[in-house]
């Protein structure tokens, strides 16, 4: 599994940031406007119902009282509010709405009683006055209720609310793209450094120098630590098989060489077929060793990913040339067919070599004497196609997908030397360099082995 | 022949059905059993006629059942017997807002309280349909030659200094018992103080005081009165027959300008049907027709700019203070006292 | 012929001089560079077989360093390390031919031949027998002073008979001198040969006997 994407991360958390402020924003401006419309209001309905309170005069009998429209035209004025009002003296409703509902609990003189009801299907905020009267010389305890509609107000804080969610969202809205850019932007550093790394070529090992945030410093340094971890590990493996094919042919070469000493001076035929024997076992080792080098150097190599310019023609050329001597020994001939112009293709040379080496060689070990050997380098279609054909024993049924594999032999290698190795080294030698391989049986018997290249131009 | 009418129709509404309050006059438009729309007003008869008819015109198969109350009763028809009508109309602005406070008014369609400018509507319960002046009436004869008085100012000093001719034949409303004429004073005092020494002069030539407009006016005509303080304009124009010899002056110091108001009982059977009325009457074509009828008395908004005196009675809960007991007994109080001084 | 080997491994060293001088060449022996360089400060050799891998260098060096020193001498790398990336430098940098070890001893006789005829080398070991003269380097044969066209093994064929005339020589013998190991060989193959070499030498006074149960000897005279 991947890990989440660190740009869907980086947007998320943006997102549900900008979201959680926008909602935030909503609550606290809903409740600080009703708070503060409410703190507001009060202040101006104590004030009003104080004012009327006041206006309260004792006359002879009992008070009297007038009440001013623009107070009550106040009250109402911030949203066309109800307004209702009642008055009590000595505990009787004496003006207003005799049914207003009472406060639940009496106000003093000094300190008016805020509170809420529901009056004729309305909700009501109410203050209750309390001051007293001197009515035929008794004083008459007054009390003064007035409530009104807070529909306005709340009205108000309602749209001041839906105003900063509006806000709010407009400011999540804004998120999206912004994290999304402030994302890219944020991530691009990453980008260019991968597409530093991935421009460089297969040989290129030198550490990474591509200018990065500090944030991606501990990246660089442990991109370049393993890099040269890397070098030293290739350096040790080319090390390692030069080593390890030293160290394996030096004595094989010496075990092979007094063999064949002994096998020259030895005059009794059972010692005469020990050393044939020996010297045939050293032989096949010396191959198995060989391939297997070949083969894990081909590995090696084709991770590299070397670009030279690779002349095929003189490397054919090259390659009977060293062959020739090998093929007298059988009396076989080399027949060289080049094209005139130059073909190249771009590749690791070194595998080239080797893959075309591998043909001859098996070419040559597989045809019997006296019989020809062909190469021919051809164009065909923007590739340089390289046929090697023998009049050997062919393939002997085996698919080319079968003899391909490592270690796989043909049913009819007879008593041929060899590792199984030589055909794979071929196969993964052309797909390593975009090429490809064919192998296919002759009509007139042998084999033909071809090697396509891609042309560079 | 008004008179005659209005009797008439008395007669036919005595019999005809026993409402708990106190109707002056009832009346059926469009076709018989059809869907009947059903208006309680202060508004005259004859003067909702056109506008009916009109409605009607447009909306075939549909009735409109009118009943005219004076303006007490018809707050008390809504507010204390809850009788069911689709629109109430009336020129008490401050017994219909506390119909509306009080929560009798149902909340009415938007579209039609939305068109209003502020001053003309309270919340969505309540609307203004006309803006009528009241004015005041005074008879060429008795200027003798003078020009009309402009002013409360120019009015009083008019009054004091001709008492042979205005002793007892000034002519205005009785505030304590007419709700319009409470209003009407009410409001005068609010705007200035010259309400009490223009009550004094009137005390002291022995006034006249009357329950409606409408005795005014036939008083002017009559030649029994030659002052009508605070008669409604639309009254005024509609009954004043030619060559009547009476003025109509608009007082420019300031000119109450009452505002005719409707609403929809929040028990209305049909708000639908009286929101459609509602919406015609405060349609351009609506607003000509009462125009017309009230010989252009029934201004636009547009009047204020060209009469600055014009001052709208505010349609807000400030109405509701004069309505106080307390307070309305200290007024009258106090307005008696004015007028009865010696 | 002279050569100059120069390998550090003592075995494979005796061993590829013993056979050497076997054949009739001369074999001087260099275990280190700087013997080598002692070597051939003193005496011309016809060909050098290095080994790439010595305890005071590396064999390329040696061949840049003769190279630049415009020493032609000829040079066969005998070469350990892997097989695959050292075959191309060396050939870049002025070897001649190269061998894997382990290797063939034909395989080494031929590809000195070749190396030696490309550079157009002298005629130095002429052998003669009867009417016979062989050059083994060459790898030309005539009769009573007229040329024959030997191929290879056909050539080989006499060397091994020429290298003991007279005596006799088992088929075994012959066929581990003829093929390789690594071929498979028919029974009769070497009759196959010994006709075509009898054909080869028609007129000759040298002749190929077949000692019946024993195997071939080469008489004249």
């Amino acid at each position: 599994m991947r890990a989440p994407s660190l740009r869907r991360r980086l947007v998320g958390q943006l997102i549900v940031l900008s979201a959680g402020l926008a909602i935030a924003l909503y609550v606290a401006v809903r409740l600080g406007a009703e708070r503060a419309s409410e703190a507001t209001l009060d202040g101006i309905l104590g004030a009003a119902t104080s004012t009327i309170a006041e206006e309260l005069r004792s006359v002879e009998g009992g008070a009297e009282l007038d009440l001013s429209p623009g107070t009550f035209s106040m009250l109402a004025a911030m949203g066309e509010e109800r307004i209702f009002h009642r008055i009590d003296i000595n505990g009787l409703p004496v003006t207003g709405y005799a049914d207003l509902p009472l406060p639940p609990r009496a106000p003093t003189a000094l300190q008016p009683v805020f509170y809420d009801a529901e009056y004729r299907d309305a909700d009501l905020r109410l203050v209750a006055v309390a001051r007293s009267l001197m009515i035929e010389n008794r004083a008459a305890p007054v009390l003064v209720i007035v409530g009104q509609t807070r529909e306005g107000q709340r009205a108000i804080a309602l749209g001041l609310a839906n105003r900063a969610a509006a806000l709010g969202l407009a400011v999540f809205l804004f998120a999206i793209p912004f994290s999304l850019l402030s994302a890219r932007t944020l991530l691009r550093p990453i980008g260019r450094l991968a597409e530093a790394v991935g421009r460089r070529g297969g040989h290129d090992l030198r550490p990474v120098r591509h200018p990065a945030p500090a944030e991606l410093a501990p990246l660089v340094d442990q991109l370049n630590a393993f890099i040269a971890r890397l070098r030293q590990t290739l350096a040790q493996t080319e090390t390692f098989i030069a080593e390890a094919a030293h160290h394996i042919r030096t004595p094989l070469a010496t075990l092979r060489s007094e063999a064949e000493m002994a096998l020259r001076q030895a005059g009794d035929e059972p010692t005469r077929t020990r050393l044939r024997g020996m010297i045939r076992a050293t032989e096949e080792s010396a191959r198995s060793a060989n391939q297997l080098l070949d083969h894990a150097t081909v590995l090696f190599r084709a991770d590299q990913k070397a670009q030279d310019r690779v002349d095929l023609g003189a490397m054919a050329r090259a390659l009977a040339d060293r062959f020739r001597p090998t093929a007298d020994l059988k009396d076989m001939e080399i027949r060289l067919s080049l094209p005139e112009e130059r073909l190249e293709t771009s590749g690791d040379a070194v595998l080239i070599e080797a893959a075309l080496r591998n043909l001859i060689d098996n070419a040559l070990k597989y045809s019997p004497a006296d019989s020809t050997v062909e190469i021919s380098l051809v164009d065909d279609l923007g590739y340089a196609r390289i046929e090697v054909t023998d009049r050997g024993r062919g393939l002997g049924g085996e698919t080319q997908a079968a003899l391909a594999q490592r270690f796989r032999r043909g049913p009819n290698v007879g008593g041929v030397v060899g590792s199984g190795l030589g055909l794979t080294i071929v196969s993964e030698t052309a797909t390593a360099m975009g090429g490809r391989f064919a192998l296919a049986e002759r009509e007139e018997g042998g084999t033909c082995a071809t090697l396509w290249f891609p042309r560079s131009r | 022949m008004r008179y005659a009418l209005v009797s008439a129709l008395a007669l036919i509404l005595s019999v005809a059905q026993a409402w708990g309050f106190e109707t002056e006059a009832e009346r059926h438009f469009g076709p018989e059993g059809a869907p009947q729309i059903r208006v309680l007003a202060t508004t005259d008869i004859a003067f909702f006629a056109p506008v009916a008819e009109a409605f009607l015109a447009e909306n075939p198969g549909l009735g409109i059942q009118y009943l005219q109350a004076s303006s007490q009763s018809v707050s008390q028809a809504v507010d204390a017997e809850g009788a069911a009508f689709d629109l109430v109309i009336s020129t008490a602005m401050d017994l219909q807002m506390k119909l509306a406070n009080d929560g009798f008014a149902g909340a009415l369609p938007p579209d039609i309280v939305q068109r209003l400018p502020g001053w003309a509507r309270w919340r969505d319960r309540l609307v203004s349909i006309a803006l009528e002046p009241v004015v005041l009436l005074i008879a060429e004869a008795a200027l003798n030659g003078q020009p009309p008085p402009r002013s409360r100012r120019d009015l009083i000093a008019l009054l004091r200094d001709h008492p042979e001719t205005f002793a007892g034949r000034i002519g205005t409303y009785d505030p304590r018992i007419s709700g319009a004429g409470y209003l009407f004073l009410t409001q005068d005092a609010r705007m200035s103080d010259s309400i009490w020494r223009l009550a004094e002069v009137m005390g002291r030539l022995d006034a006249r005081l009357y329950c409606c407009s409408g005795e005014v006016i036939a008083g002017l005509i009559s030649g029994d009165l030659v002052v009508g303080y605070n008669v409604l304009g639309s009254y005024a124009a509609a009954n004043l027959p030619e060559g009547s010899g009476v003025l109509v002056v608009p007082m420019e110091d300031f000119t109450i300008t009452l505002q005719r108001t409707a609403l929809i009982p929040v028990n209305a059977p049909d708000p639908e049907g009286g929101a459609a009325l509602l919406r015609f009457i405060l349609s351009d074509a609506g607003q000509d027709i009462q125009a017309q009828v009230t010989g252009g008395s029934v201004m636009r908004p547009e009047s204020f700019a060209s009469q600055p005196w014009l001052m709208p009675i505010r349609l807000d809960p400030g109405l509701l203070s004069t309505l106080d007991s307390m307070t309305r007994d200290r007024f009258l109080a106090e307005w008696t006292a004015a007028l009865d001084q010696p | 012929m002279r050569f100059l080997l120069i390998e550090d491994n003592a075995d494979l060293a005796r061993s590829v001089h013993e056979r050497l001088e076997m054949d009739g060449h001369a074999v001087d022996h260099a275990a280190t560079l700087s013997e080598a360089d002692d070597h051939l400060a003193v005496a011309p050799y016809d060909l050098i077989l290095l080994d790439i891998t010595l305890p005071d260098g590396d064999g390329r060096a040696f061949l840049q360093r003769q190279r630049a020193r415009k020493a032609d001498t000829p040079v066969i790398v005998l070469t350990a390390r892997s097989a695959v990336s050292d075959r191309v430098d060396t050939l870049d940098l002025g070897a001649d031919d190269y061998l894997t070890k382990p290797f063939d001893f034909a395989e080494l006789e031929a590809r000195c031949r070749a190396v030696l005829r490309r550079r157009g080398g002298t005629v130095t070991n002429l052998q003669s027998y009867a009417d016979l003269v062989f050059d083994p380097m060459g790898g030309f044969v005539s009769v009573a002073g007229e040329n024959r066209d030997l191929r290879n093994r056909e050539l080989r064929l006499l060397e091994v008979l020429l290298s003991a005339p007279g005596r006799i020589l088992s088929k075994d013998q012959l066929c581990d001198r003829l093929f390789s190991l690594s071929e498979p060989v028919s029974d009769n193959a070497i009759e196959v040969y010994i006709a075509r070499l009898r054909k080869k030498l028609e007129g000759s006074t040298a002749r190929i006997e077949t000692v019946r149960g024993l195997g071939y000897r080469l008489t004249g005279g």
